[in-house]
Formats: C-alpha cells, sequence, structure tokens
C-alpha cells in the first residue's frame, strides 16, 4: 500500500517542520480525519460563511478608496449629471469608487450583494437549524451565537448601506433616528448623541464607519469563529439514516473531502455573487443622488433583511400617548420598533429551554429530527415564518399595491389581519401536515410500500401486495423520538403527593404543553423487524375478522417482494 | 409475506419476477424501494468503515480516472485564462477620468464591469468546478464513522474539578473576608459606569431644540431647488404640492431637516381647518393662510420622512416612507397610517413687497414623537 502512496516529500516535510515546532502531529491527525456528514442543507451555514469572508475582502478594497465624511464638497467628477451638485465626501467617494476606480463598481456590488446573501444565508441555515432541532442540547449556546450574529448583521447591514450618504439610505438613516427619538425618557438623548447633535448632521458617517468597518466585523469574526469552534468540538449532527446512531459520525473526512468540497463552495459562492455583480444591478447610488432631508423618492425600500422592520412601521395604526404625565410615548413608532424582533429573536433564543422543559428532555441530541417528527415545533417554526413574511412582504405594501392593483390601505388592512390570522392558521395547518406525514410512514413502516398489484387469496379474497421498505428508508422512518410524557397535571402518587413537575399553576402548564409535545402517531410494534408489513400481532387481530388468520406466516419469505396490506374492509 | 409463499408456490421464488405496476398507483422513489437484490446490501455495509481504516489510494473507477483527470485540469485551465483576462480587461478597459476620448463614462464602466465580472465568475467558476469534479471523479468515495466522545466529563474529573475550584477559592480568602469582597465591588461600580459617561460628549443634550425651527416672523418662504422667493399671485389656479425652504438656510441640511414645508393652493371654499384641532393650545388658523395658500411641515410626524406625495382630486399628502396619509383641507389630520398627529401648520401672511413670509415659526414642535414632547 505504502507504495502507492507516493507523496512527495515537500509536502510531508511540511508536517514534520510543524510538528517539531508546535507539537501538532498527534492533534492535526485528528482534525485532519475529523468527519463531516453529509447533506446539502448543512452547505447553507457555509454560505453564510463564505459571503463573510468575501464581505471582509472586498470591504477592505472599499475603505481603501471610501472617504467617511459628510464634509460638503461640489462633485465635479466624471459621473456628469451630478455635475455642480453638492454633496458629502462620503457620497462623492462612492460615486468616485463606482466610477473612477476600476472593478470599483464591481467590488461594491459583490460586496452589497455578499451582504444580502449573508444574511438570506444566516435566515436560512437558522430554519434549518430550528426545523431539525440541531439546538437542542448540547448546542443551545451555539444556537444563542447565531442568534447574536443574526442581529449583529442587521446592523452592520443597515449602517453599511448608510454609509454611501445617498438619498434613499439618508431616508432610512431619518427613519432611524425617528425611531431613535422615539424611545421613552432617554430616546431624544440617545438620537443626539449618535448623530452628534441635530439630524443629520456632520458626525453620523464616521461614527457608521467605524462601527461599520471595525467594531461589529470584529465581534462577527469572534462570534463566528466561536460558532464553528464549538460546532467542530461538538461535532456535526446529522440526518437519521442506516448506520446513523446518537453515538457516531457518518461522513467523510475533513482532508481532503471535505476541505475540497468547502474550497469548491467557496469558489461557486464567489463566483454567484461576481455574476450578481456583473449582471444585477445592485444599489445604483448615482440614480438616487446625495441625501437631503428635503426628497425622498415613491417605493423606499431597504435591504431585504430590514423588511420586517419596515413592514412593522407600515403595518402599526397611529396610537400615541400625547399626555402621558406631561411626557408623549409614542406607540406607533415603539411596538413596531421593538416588538416583531423581540418575538422572533427573543422567541427562537428562549425556544430551546422551553422545550426542554416542556419535554422534560435533558439528555444529548446529535441525530436530527425529521421536521414532521416534531409537530408542535414545526408549526410554531411555520407560524414564526409566516409572522414574519407577512411585515416582511408589508414592507413593500405600496409595491405590492401598484403590482396587483389592490389599493393601498387594502393591502395594508389584510395585512393586519393576517399578522393575527395567518401564524394561528399556519399552526394548525402544519400540524395537520406533520401527524398526516407520520400516518403515511407508519403505512410505509407497518404496510410497506403499495405495488399497485392486485392478488387473489385460495378463500377468494383479493389483496393489493406490499413492498417493505428499503433498510435505509426505514432507518429514517424509525428514527422518530417522541418526548416521554410527564405525570398528568394534579395527578397524585401512591402517598397522595403531587408530582412536582406539574404541580402548580406552571406545573399545570407545563402538562399541558407536555402533552402537545408527546403528541405523536404510534407505530405498532414489528414482528419481523425487517419491514414486512404489519406486526405479527396485529395481522392477527385484524385479519381474524376475514377469516385468515390462520394462513402461516413466517420469516422465510425475507428477499419476497410483498407483503399485504390491511384487509379491503378496513 | 407468508399469503404470498401460499399463492405462487416455491417455483414462483426461485425465479422473481420484479412485480409490475398496475395504473393508477404511483411509483415508489427508489429510496422507499431499496435495492432490488439482497447482495447490494453487503457492499453498502463494507462502506461503513471503522474509523482507523486507511483511506483508499486509488480511484473508485481507475478506467475514467483519466477522462476525469483531463476535466479537472481543463476547469482549472480555463480559470487561469479566465484570471488572464481579467488582468488583461483591468489594464485595457479605462474608467472614469481616463475614459478614451469621445466614449460615455457610463458606458466605459458598464463595459469594464462586464469584462472584469464575466472573467472573475468565469475563474472562479473554474476553480468550483474543478475542485468538485476533483473530490466526486479522482478522488476514491469513502465513508468513515467517527465515534462521539462524551462531552460530560467523569465523576471523577466533575468531582475534582469542583473540589479544586473550592480549594482555590478558600486559598483566595474571597469567601472568608467580606471586606475585601464588598470593596472589590464597590470599585468595579464606577469603572463600569465610565464607559457609558465618557459618551456624554457625543453630542449636545437635545434640550428644546427639537421644539424649534429656523422659521421667524418674516422669513421668506424660497421655493425649493430655485431658492427664489414667491408671491401668492404665482398660484393663480390651485394645484400641486410645491416645496419650500425657509430663506438663509436652503443649503443647510440640519435647518432643512426640521424647517422643510409645503404649500398648497386651494380653491375657495375647500380648505376646512378646524379652528381648533389640538386642546386648547391652537386657536383658529384660518387666518394662517394666505389667498387660500396653506403651509403644512414637509417632516412626517411618524419617523421623519419627508411627505413628498399629493393627490390633488382629494387632497391628500401621502408619506412614500410608511404611508401616512394627511388631509390636507383640513389641517392635515391623519386619515391613515402610523402617523400619531397632523402635520404642523406654519402660520403664512405676506411682507411689504407682497412675498409669502413665515408669520412665526410652527407653534408646536414637528416631525416625530419624542418623549418630552408632551
Amino acid at each position: 500500500m505504502s507504495d502507492t502512496l507516493n507523496v512527495p516529500k515537500a509536502l510531508s516535510g511540511t508536517g514534520s517542520w510543524l510538528d517539531d515546532r508546535f507539537h501538532g502531529a498527534r492533534g492535526l491527525r485528528v482534525l485532519m480525519r475529523k468527519v463531516f456528514p453529509d447533506h446539502w442543507s448543512f452547505m447553507l451555514g457555509e454560505i453564510a460563511l463564505w459571503s463573510f469572508v468575501i464581505l471582509l475582502l472586498t470591504g477592505t478594497f472599499l475603505a481603501f478608496f471610501f472617504v467617511p465624511s459628510s464634509a460638503e464638497v461640489v462633485y465635479h467628477g466624471s459621473y456628469v449629471k451630478l455635475d455642480g451638485l453638492r454633496m458629502s465626501e462620503a457620497y462623492q467617494s462612492t460615486i468616485n469608487i463606482s466610477f473612477d476606480i476600476r472593478g470599483g463598481l464591481l467590488i461594491r456590488q459583490i460586496h452589497h450583494w455578499a451582504a444580502d446573501l449573508f444574511m438570506a444565508a444566516i435566515t436560512i441555515h437558522m430554519l434549518r437549524v430550528f426545523f431539525t432541532g440541531a439546538y437542542r442540547k448540547p448546542r443551545e449556546v451555539n444556537w444563542l451565537i447565531g442568534i447574536a450574529i443574526f442581529s449583529l448583521g442587521l446592523v452592520e447591514g443597515l449602517f453599511g448601506y448608510s454609509l454611501p450618504d445617498d438619498q434613499l439610505s439618508g431616508a432610512g438613516l431619518r427613519i432611524f433616528e425617528g425611531v431613535l427619538q422615539g424611545i421613552p425618557i432617554v430616546g431624544t438623548y440617545l438620537a443626539f448623541f449618535l448623530f452628534g447633535g441635530p439630524f443629520p448632521g456632520n458626525e453620523i458617517i464616521p461614527r457608521m464607519y467605524i462601527i461599520h468597518v471595525l467594531l461589529i466585523p470584529g465581534l462577527l469574526l469572534a462570534l463566528i469563529t466561536a460558532h464553528l469552534f464549538i460546532m467542530v468540538h461538538q461535532k456535526h449532527t446529522q440526518m437519521p439514516g442506516k448506520g446513523v446512531t446518537e453515538n457516531n459520525v457518518v461522513g467523510q473526512p475533513f482532508f481532503p473531502y471535505f476541505m475540497a468540497k468547502g474550497g469548491a463552495w467557496f469558489f461557486f459562492i464567489f463566483a454567484a455573487l461576481a455574476l450578481l455583480a456583473t449582471f444585477a444591478q445592485i444599489n445604483p447610488i448615482w440614480l438616487y443622488g446625495p441625501y437631503t432631508p428635503v426628497s425622498i423618492s415613491s417605493a423606499s425600500q431597504p435591504d431585504f433583511y430590514m423588511g420586517i422592520l419596515e413592514g412593522s412601521l407600515r403595518m402599526m395604526p397611529a396610537w400615541e400617548w400625547h399626555n402621558f404625565f406631561g411626557h408623549t410615548i409614542s406607540w406607533s413608532v415603539l411596538i413596531p420598533f421593538a416588538l416583531p424582533l423581540t418575538i422572533i429573536l427573543g422567541g427562537a433564543a428562549f425556544w430551546p429551554f422551553f422545550e426542554q422543559w416542556a419535554t422534560g428532555d435533558r439528555s444529548y441530541h446529535n441525530t436530527l429530527d425529521r421536521p414532521r417528527n416534531a409537530p408542535i415545533r414545526t408549526a410554531t417554526g411555520m407560524a414564526a415564518v409566516v409572522f414574519y413574511g407577512v411585515l416582511w412582504a408589508e414592507g413593500a405594501n405600496d409595491v405590492i399595491a401598484d403590482k396587483a392593483q389592490i389599493p393601498l390601505y387594502t393591502v395594508t388592512w389584510i395585512a393586519r389581519v393576517l399578522i393575527f390570522v395567518g401564524p394561528a392558521v399556519a399552526f394548525y395547518v402544519t400540524r395537520r401536515i406533520c401527524i398526516g406525514l407520520q400516518r403515511k410512514d407508519k403505512e410505509l413502516l407497518e404496510h410497506g410500500l403499495e405495488t399497485g398489484i392486485i392478488r387473489q387469496l385460495p378463500d377468494g379474497e383479493y389483496i393489493e401486495v406490499h413492498r417493505p421498505v428499503s433498510e435505509e428508508a426505514r432507518a429514517v422512518l424509525e428514527a422518530k423520538k417522541v418526548p416521554a410524557l410527564l405525570p398528568t397535571p394534579g395527578a397524585e402518587d401512591e402517598n397522595g403527593v403531587p408530582s412536582p413537575q406539574t404541580r402548580g399553576a406552571l406545573g399545570r402548564a407545563r402538562g399541558i404543553a407536555n402533552r402537545a409535545f408527546a403528541e405523536t402517531v404510534v407505530v405498532e410494534p414489528n414482528g419481523h423487524g425487517n419491514g414486512h408489513g404489519p406486526s405479527g400481532e396485529e395481522h392477527a387481530a385484524v385479519a381474524a375478522g376475514d377469516g385468515h388468520a390462520e394462513l402461516p406466516s413466517g420469516d422465510e419469505d425475507d428477499g419476497g417482494d410483498g407483503s399485504r396490506g390491511e384487509p379491503a374492509s378496513s | 409475506m407468508s399469503d404470498m409463499e401460499e399463492i405462487e408456490g416455491p417455483e414462483g421464488r426461485a425465479a422473481p419476477v420484479p412485480p409490475r405496476r398496475v395504473i393508477g398507483t404511483p411509483p415508489p422513489t427508489p429510496w422507499l424501494i431499496g435495492p432490488e437484490d439482497g447482495d447490494a446490501e453487503e457492499g453498502h455495509g463494507a462502506e461503513l468503515e471503522p474509523a482507523e481504516e486507511r483511506l483508499p489510494s486509488q480511484s473508485d473507477y481507475p478506467e475514467h480516472a483519466k477522462r476525469a483527470e483531463r476535466l479537472v485540469s481543463l476547469c482549472f485551465l480555463i480559470a487561469f485564462i479566465a484570471g488572464c483576462g481579467f488582468i488583461a480587461a483591468y489594464v485595457g478597459l479605462e474608467v472614469g477620468g481616463n475614459t478614451p476620448p469621445g466614449a460615455n463614462v457610463v458606458d466605459a464602466v458598464l463595459r469594464s464591469n462586464l469584462a472584469l465580472g464575466l472573467s472573475l465568475s468565469v475563474a472562479l467558476l473554474g476553480l468550483g468546478f474543478g475542485a468538485l469534479f476533483w473530490v466526486r471523479h479522482l478522488m476514491p468515495d469513502v465513508e468513515m464513522v467517527e465515534e462521539r466522545h462524551v462531552l460530560r466529563s467523569t465523576d471523577a474529573e466533575r468531582a475534582a474539578f469542583q473540589e479544586y475550584f473550592e480549594e482555590g477559592t478558600s486559598a483566595s480568602q474571597f469567601v472568608k473576608r467580606p471586606i475585601v469582597r464588598r470593596t472589590l465591588m464597590l470599585a468595579t461600580l464606577p469603572l463600569a459606569a465610565i464607559p457609558i459617561v465618557v459618551l456624554r460628549d457625543m453630542g449636545p443634550l437635545p434640550g428644546t431644540s427639537l421644539r424649534h425651527t429656523v422659521w421667524s416672523p418674516g422669513r421668506r418662504l424660497l421655493l425649493y431647488g430655485t431658492n427664489q422667493p414667491v408671491t401668492p399671485a404665482q398660484f393663480s389656479a390651485p394645484g400641486g404640492m410645491i416645496t419650500i425652504v425657509p430663506e438663509g438656510y436652503a443649503d443647510d441640511l440640519d435647518a432643512l431637516a426640521k424647517a422643510a414645508v409645503i404649500i398648497i393652493k386651494f380653491r375657495p371654499g375647500e380648505l376646512h381647518i378646524p379652528t381648533r384641532y389640538q386642546g386648547n393650545t391652537l386657536i383658529g388658523t384660518m387666518n394662517w393662510t394666505v389667498d387660500n395658500i396653506v403651509a403644512y411641515s414637509k417632516i412626517c410626524t411618524h419617523v421623519g420622512c419627508p411627505v413628498a406625495l399629493y393627490e390633488q382630486t382629494t387632497h391628500h399628502i401621502l408619506c412614500p416612507c410608511h404611508q401616512s396619509t394627511f388631509d390636507a383641507t383640513t389641517g392635515a389630520t391623519v386619515i391613515f397610517g402610523p402617523a400619531p398627529r397632523p402635520l404642523p401648520q406654519l402660520p403664512l401672511t405676506t411682507d411689504a413687497q407682497g412675498y409669502l413670509v413665515a408669520k412665526s415659526d410652527f407653534t408646536q414642535p414637528v416631525g416625530p414623537s419624542f418623549w418630552e414632547r408632551g
């Protein structure tokens, strides 16, 4: 074997050079052999990671040319349509990056697209983690770090697209300032300190700049590093399947497989962003013009990740306490600013602990759940998706009204109703779908697949031949884990003492939640254990009424092509 | 299954015929059916190698490896050519001030963007596809199983940790000497506050600055854009909404962020400004208008966007940001959307030369609500 390995000395020599100095051979070998499970959904987080790397690279380039200053200049550059206009140095330098720096426009557009992709990938990655239950013990901390990364990404993006000081982003900043002012007691102070005085002032651009290029990227880098280290240390979760257990990882080693795949993925993501930047114009600030607080264009929309805030501001009816002990509380600003994100991000942060409390499940989970097998979680997730989606769509209510020819106020009223009805309906429907899919799984496990072949039994009865599911499929179908039932609320043990787990009002709530989480479609234990249709007992019980329970059953037909389903009478 | 046995008999099993499907039944996915014959199962099991198994050094399909090798190198070659193309495009296509004479600057930039972007994309795609084919077709397909280590330390280790932690705590005297502990905590309090305190000089205190604008008695209204003063006679016919800036502050963004104004000319009788529209602080405002011309703050009372849209037939003013809608005929009262208050009205009059001027500043704060507004 060793003669076929044939690794040049230069390659293997590096390893010993490093080991001589860092004693790394043992640890690095373990790291290189680290097994990563393979599933398409595990690449979503990687998109966010690589987008972040591309953001750092392109952002550094942009920082060489961008001037973070509000100082007023009169433009006489190469883009003649803006000639003679007053503008800030920030805006002028962004125009220069776009028109006078070779590749500047490309890098700017890659940077902007990468920011959008970063947030989109995080969002979808979080949905994947949520719906498969990957956040469960021992990975709660990484889930919380992910939420922090998402939240920082929102601010980072907002500050980033506000830096060019164009008309559109200036309107966004004005909204940000208006919202800050609305915060009770400290609002005006916050706004005046951040903006260095009244809006717009001359301080906000350099302040946002240092936060955008140093503070938040530094935090993100630290958090992403921690996220990855924890992931490597705890080992990745995996989808259920044949040979997959809670105590192993099945997949391919980091070196060379995962490394090559990850590298390829980086190039694909970079290429996708480069293609977008080449063919899909984004944020053409030279068309928007420099910022003035006097003007605005219609259909002003922020980048998509801010859409939820924009939508909730648009949806909120006018509601304000004009005189609250001599003060003003503007609910029509405060509620949309604070409530939706608190519900979504706070709810997400709270959920793993709520689920542990409700299920009483404190064990390790390294194998993922199929979403259907956790109906309450999946339904809650879908309710959150609909909640987010309604707010997000309402953020473009003027565009929707325009394109769909629906009156603008009607769109808003629909959203105002949907924000309450939508999540409830989504919860109910998703839960039903999950139960339905579980029933289908039960059918597959107990009876196998319908083959469409009808056979006649000796007694004249017709049956449809069923075929067992494959071993791989069976391993997946059988991977369902159902939380154990807690004691019934109010139930007492033999000494008349109620169970401490479900005592009191909180305990009763826990009991109700526990029952909801434990709801499942029970699969009858299978006597054959190899996927050949119904269990002996159930089969006999069901078949008895049909007069052929005496038919011999056995395991000698393991390689056979079918099993029979329930009698036609059922 | 045993039923099948009875029906088909032993000879049926000796030569198993794949079951035919009947019309109307959907074909199951291959994943659900699994392999037709049992021997494929063994092959799968063999892939689950123990963790210390050596990686194979041969491709799975040596006969295809040569072709795959050529494909991978072709991808890398394309990436090389495209990368060179990027450099050539960078050097060859000038933009901005260096745009060749006669060429349009925007066209030059877009051409450069297309050339650079396309060559960069192709180079990256070449690398990506090359690496992908490499993994898929050159590297032998392996599946490895690694055991997970238990994250929880053994009870002995946890006990030892706990023990040492307690030893350390008592050795530090932290518990035993409360005066040290408490003064330490006391010492950190001001230090923790300092990072907040030093932010104080980031800006002035708001004071009453949000209550005032630069409008003052006699200050002329200038048309935004041309900066020309306006006379009522210029509005011979009622019409659209016109943006106004205060004389002397036409280019002062800080001033304009509060002082921007819109004026609208109405037909006689269209304007119905209630005599008192908010509590007892305002009395009759009809005399704030001149010749059926009314001036409102352009800054939305929601979060401060400029209210820039006006529908002449309904006299509705609409903020494009969050669609707060104000009725211009009734003192800009809110008829839809999140804005909690009407747009404040600027009292108008004319000066000796007949130009529109402000009679005073706004009588209430303009723009978004704030805590101290009251």
